[in-house]
């Protein structure tokens, strides 16, 4: 993303050519993240996801501040009640008569948690590993490719609970980490594509030349070509981890009750299957949760991914 | 005179944009004979691929729309014609040939298959086997060594040039009565270049077909066509005979295209480009599109405010959109000595 | 052609121990086989340390891991260490049950999500496109777990309501019906349905975005100006050629199904082997534990096989390398 569109000019400007600005032929000049960013805006879905995002993370934030109940206040006389305005019970109440609202927001605030986190960290290492490996090549390259080829290979749920079981679960950072640790393989392969096919540019080359040191190609040529790649997925991914989470904890290896995330909601909801109030929120939140980060991704690619189809005239 | 085999009249063809409309051919009229190669030179963006691609159907009709304008094939106006009819003359009366052959050929499927199946497609009751020796003659003809053994081959076991052979293959295995090859050379080497015009050349004389040879590179007009067409900006702004105009260009837009070759028998210190930038065929200059670029309208207003129409220089055939040609007049290019040595 | 298959087995060889060495060793280190049983005080230490004599649990892990190998060929994956019954046969059994599930489903995502990927290309912007890609949005953001609860609780309502049992929503069959009789079709109904709705929408998408990629491609250009028929262009030319990365698509979701499948068979209680799994993982039954990994590993391995060679034969390019 280093070369700017500018209107082409004749050596030697002259009359001529400043009837040709005057014309209205010019081209404007603009950076490659302004096109980015009106590609982006362009994007209805994306804009609609980013709002929902914004709007279901921003709850999950403030839950201190939105929730109107903390999520483990018992009301044993209010039990199973179905979604009311009576006490702000807008989802209803669960079997020892918490409120659902606030429970689902907290739910929020973790599964969050774990999303951000895992996408962070896992874009992060597997950059560093897919940079170095794309851009040295050789045997550092091969090994570590067989050994993300070898992750692929292996049944990933089963993994992460194998993982869950034996490295011990219920802690939300334990999951955080074992999923990271999953994680960072596919970011990586992508990285390293990227980096591969880059390397072999002119533009490198021409930075060689002119004595460029290795740090400096990978940093100022190499790596900003690979932040679109890697913001797209590392946004898609957030949704992966969350969705990865909740199936954990529903299963009974991820996040264990008290701490509230969706996951661990709906399988709470599972003995009370005549509520279902209890099986919907949770469900339906994680289903917007994915949607809207899937809209955001897929603006983000159409925005950032310059191999762009356009109409041949 | 001989009956034209294509007329096209007051063509106009424009594309719905998020930008704007783009008006990418702008009222153009010309013929082609039989037997003739008409060559249509410009630069990218002037029209000269819309306008063949538009009167077969092949441009994509939800953004592109085809304003106004006949196209007469042998009498029958293509632009009228529905889809199932104009598919029928689609790789029977008229076959195109386009620029990139590395992407122009199925990769899945095997070459024969491919010759074959423009043949088939017109002639389903030909039995398999003479359709099969057709396509290794043809094959045959344009060059391809051991085309018995090619007809089993996919096109990524052929190399650029011999993909291009075997596309101009395909195009006349219906003998078609006219031709439209669409910068056929640009996406090869020099040396292929050569060796691919070779064989339309001998492909044309065995057919006989009327061509019209599409290019930027105005050395492959010189070479190969009787005629030639040059566009701008989607208009027509000078046509006639290859001699004429490498002698005598009438339009400020050919002479810059020839002075900004580069000539090797003489001594240049610098290359001569046309200034400024081809322009946006949304916002078009008013009046004659070229006038910001043109050394001879210095300014002048009616090069702002009207636009030039197609009119006669010296020869009745020679035409230049000009409002003033004349001034041209006795004007001889670079070329012209080449020209007169007769070695175009 | 037989050599780019000879080649891609001989490296799938390799691959094989290395993916069940790794298993093995992770399982190793994580776990202590025994620990479960010490906890029991009604057994001797006596037992349990003939247990890991026997077992060779006092040695290194390679070493263990090649007694474990000659097991596996042998004694077919040994014995559970918990309860000392064969693991072979309980594989095979639950096994077979997830593959009947996952073959139905799978054959109708692919046969119904290539269909709607060609119509919604072909038809792009209408209301159908409109409408599928709607739903396939929906579908991949779907959790597996919520959508077969779901599925579960409407059923269940339908019986409760009206007395009618259209589809079971547990288990995998009433006793004495035979593996595809009417009965256990209505009692995996629910989990295919699951499974089939996530996967249609992953090749609904994927079949959309290939067909938009070929349908620009100067090949099918070249093919309309030859005069070929609308639906012969399609057929032959587009979505011959679109079909290709689906292979490499479905290959690619095994490892998910396999994982869609612990997921429904839990909620659904079936008897196959994502459920035996789950149970043996909760009771620490390291031993079959490997055996679930080790199968599955072996399982996707040999479809990224058979997958890799379908590519080459839909892809003639591929052959040659």
């Amino acid at each position: 993303m280093s070369e700017p569109t500018v209107a082409p000019r004749a050596a030697g400007a002259s009359s001529v050519v400043d009837s040709t600005i005057e014309a209205g032929l010019e081209v404007k000049v603009r950076s490659q993240w302004d096109y980015a960013r009106r590609r982006f805006l362009r994007h209805r879905l994306a804009i609609t996801g980013l709002t929902g995002l914004v709007i279901i993370f921003g709850a999950g934030i403030f839950a201190n501040l939105i929730a109107p109940y903390s999520f483990s206040e018992i009301d044993l006389t209010n039990i199973l009640h179905g979604p009311t305005t009576v006490g702000h019970h807008f989802f209803g109440t669960d079997e020892i008569g918490r409120d659902y609202f606030s429970r689902v927001i907290w739910g929020i605030r973790t599964s969050e948690e774990v999303g951000l986190v895992v996408a962070a960290t896992s874009s992060l290492f597997g950059l560093l590993v897919g940079a170095v490996a794309g851009y040295y090549g050789g045997w550092i390259d091969n090994l570590l490719m067989r050994f993300t080829d070898l992750v692929l290979t292996l049944p990933a749920l089963a993994i992460l609970l194998t993982a869950a079981a034996l490295l011990g679960q219920g802690s939300q950072w334990r999951t955080t980490f074992i999923l990271a640790a999953f994680f960072w393989t596919g970011i990586a392969r992508v990285v390293r594509g990227v980096f591969l096919s880059l390397r072999e540019k002119e533009y490198v080359e021409a930075a060689k030349a002119a004595g460029a040191g290795d740090a400096r190609i990978m940093f100022r040529h190499i790596l900003p070509n690979t932040l679109g790649p890697i913001i797209v997925n590392g946004t898609l991914a957030v949704g992966i981890a969350i969705v990865t989470e909740a199936a954990l904890s529903f299963l009974g290896f991820g996040i264990k009750p008290p701490t509230p995330s969706l996951g661990v909601l709906v399988a709470g909801a599972q003995t009370n299957p005549q509520q279902w109030w209890l099986t919907i929120f949770p469900g339906l939140t994680i289903v917007l949760i994915v949607l809207c980060v899937n809209f955001v991704g897929d603006g983000l690619r159409d925005a950032l991914d310059p191999t762009q189809r356009r109409i041949r005239a | 005179m001989l009956e034209p085999i294509l007329s096209i009249k007051n063509l106009a063809v424009e594309f719905k944009t998020d930008d704007g409309i783009v008006h990418a051919v702008d009222d153009i009229t010309y013929d082609v004979f039989p037997g003739e190669m008409l060559g249509i030179v410009g630069e990218s963006g002037s029209g000269k691929s819309v306008s063949t691609l538009s009167i077969l159907g092949l441009i994509p009709q939800p953004p592109g729309r085809i304003v106004s304008g006949t196209a007469l094939l042998k009498g029958r106006d293509l632009l009228k014609m529905k889809k199932k009819e104009l598919r029928q003359v689609r790789g029977d009366e008229v076959a195109m040939i386009f620029q990139d052959p590395m992407t122009s050929l199925n990769p899945v499927l095997k070459v024969g298959f491919q010759l074959g199946e423009a043949i088939k497609t017109h002639y389903p009751k030909e039995p398999d086997d003479t359709v099969k020796t057709r396509v290794i003659d043809l094959l045959r003809l344009v060059g391809v060594p051991n085309p018995e053994s090619r007809y089993h081959q996919y096109p990524h076991e052929f190399s650029g040039g011999m993909r291009q052979r075997a596309m101009i293959a395909m195009s006349i295995a219906n003998s078609p009565s006219l031709l439209i090859a669409d910068e056929p050379t640009t996406a090869l080497d020099v040396t292929i270049q050569a060796q691919v015009l070779e064989v339309l050349s001998t492909v044309q004389q065995e057919t006989n077909a009327a061509t019209i040879l599409i290019t930027h590179d105005l050395g492959v007009v010189a070479e190969m066509c009787d005629r030639v067409l040059v566009m701008y900006a989607g208009r027509i702004v000078e046509s006639g005979d290859v001699e004429t105009i490498f002698r005598a260009p009438r339009h400020p837009y050919t002479i810059g295209l020839m002075d900004s070759l580069p000539k090797l028998t003489e001594d240049e210190e610098w290359l001569h480009p046309i200034p400024g930038a081809p322009p946006s065929l949304i916002n078009r200059p008013s009046g004659c599109a070229f006038h910001p670029r043109c050394f001879l309208s210095q300014g002048r207003l009616q090069c702002r405010e009207q636009v030039p129409v197609l009119h006669g220089v010296e020869g009745s055939e020679h035409r230049a959109a000009c409002h003033f040609s004349d001034e041209l007049i006795g004007r001889t290019s670079k070329f012209s000595h080449t020209v007169a040595e007769g070695a175009v | 052609m037989l050599t780019f298959i000879a080649r891609r087995v001989l490296y799938s060889i390799p691959v094989l121990f290395v993916s069940t060495f790794l298993s093995f060793t992770f399982v190793s280190l994580a776990g202590n086989p025994t620990a479960l049983l010490r906890q029991n005080p009604r057994i001797p230490l006596n037992t349990i340390h003939n247990i890991e004599i026997q077992n060779h649990l006092n040695r290194s892990i390679p070493v263990r891991y090649w007694f474990w190998l000659q097991d596996v060929f042998t004694h077919k994956l040994g014995k559970s260490l918990l309860t000392f019954q064969p693991i072979w046969p309980d594989i095979t059994r639950t096994l077979g049950h997830t593959a009947q599930v996952i073959c139905i489903s799978e054959s109708l995502a692919i046969l119904l999500g290539v269909a709607v990927g060609i119509f919604s290309a072909i038809r792009q912007y209408s209301v159908f496109d409109y409408l599928f890609t709607s739903v396939s949005f929906l579908g991949y953001a779907m959790p597996t777990f919520w959508l077969a609860l779901l599925l579960q609780i409407l059923f269940v309502d339908i019986y409760l309501k009206w007395n009618v049992r259209i589809f079971y929503t547990s288990g995998l069959n009433n006793p004495h019906h035979g593996t595809w009789s009417l009965d256990r079709l209505q009692h995996i109904a629910l989990p295919v349905m699951t499974l089939c709705i996530i996967s249609f929408a992953l090749y609904s998408r994927y079949m959309r975005a290939s067909m938009l990629d070929v349908i620009n491609s100067d090949y099918v250009r070249t093919a309309r100006a030859k005069g070929l028929a609308e639906w012969r262009v399609i057929m032959r030319h587009i979505v011959r050629n679109a079909l290709i990365p689906i292979v490499t698509v479905a290959a690619l979701n095994l490892g998910g199904l396999l994982g869609g499948a612990i997921v429904t068979e839990t909620v659904f209680s079936l008897d196959g082997i994502g459920y035996y799994f789950i149970q043996r993982l909760q009771a620490a039954d390291l031993y079959a534990v490997m055996a679930y990994l080790v199968v599955t590993s072996v399982v996707i391995i040999v479809f990224n096989l058979i997958a890799d060679v379908l590519y080459g034969f839909l892809d003639p390019r591929i052959r040659y390398e």
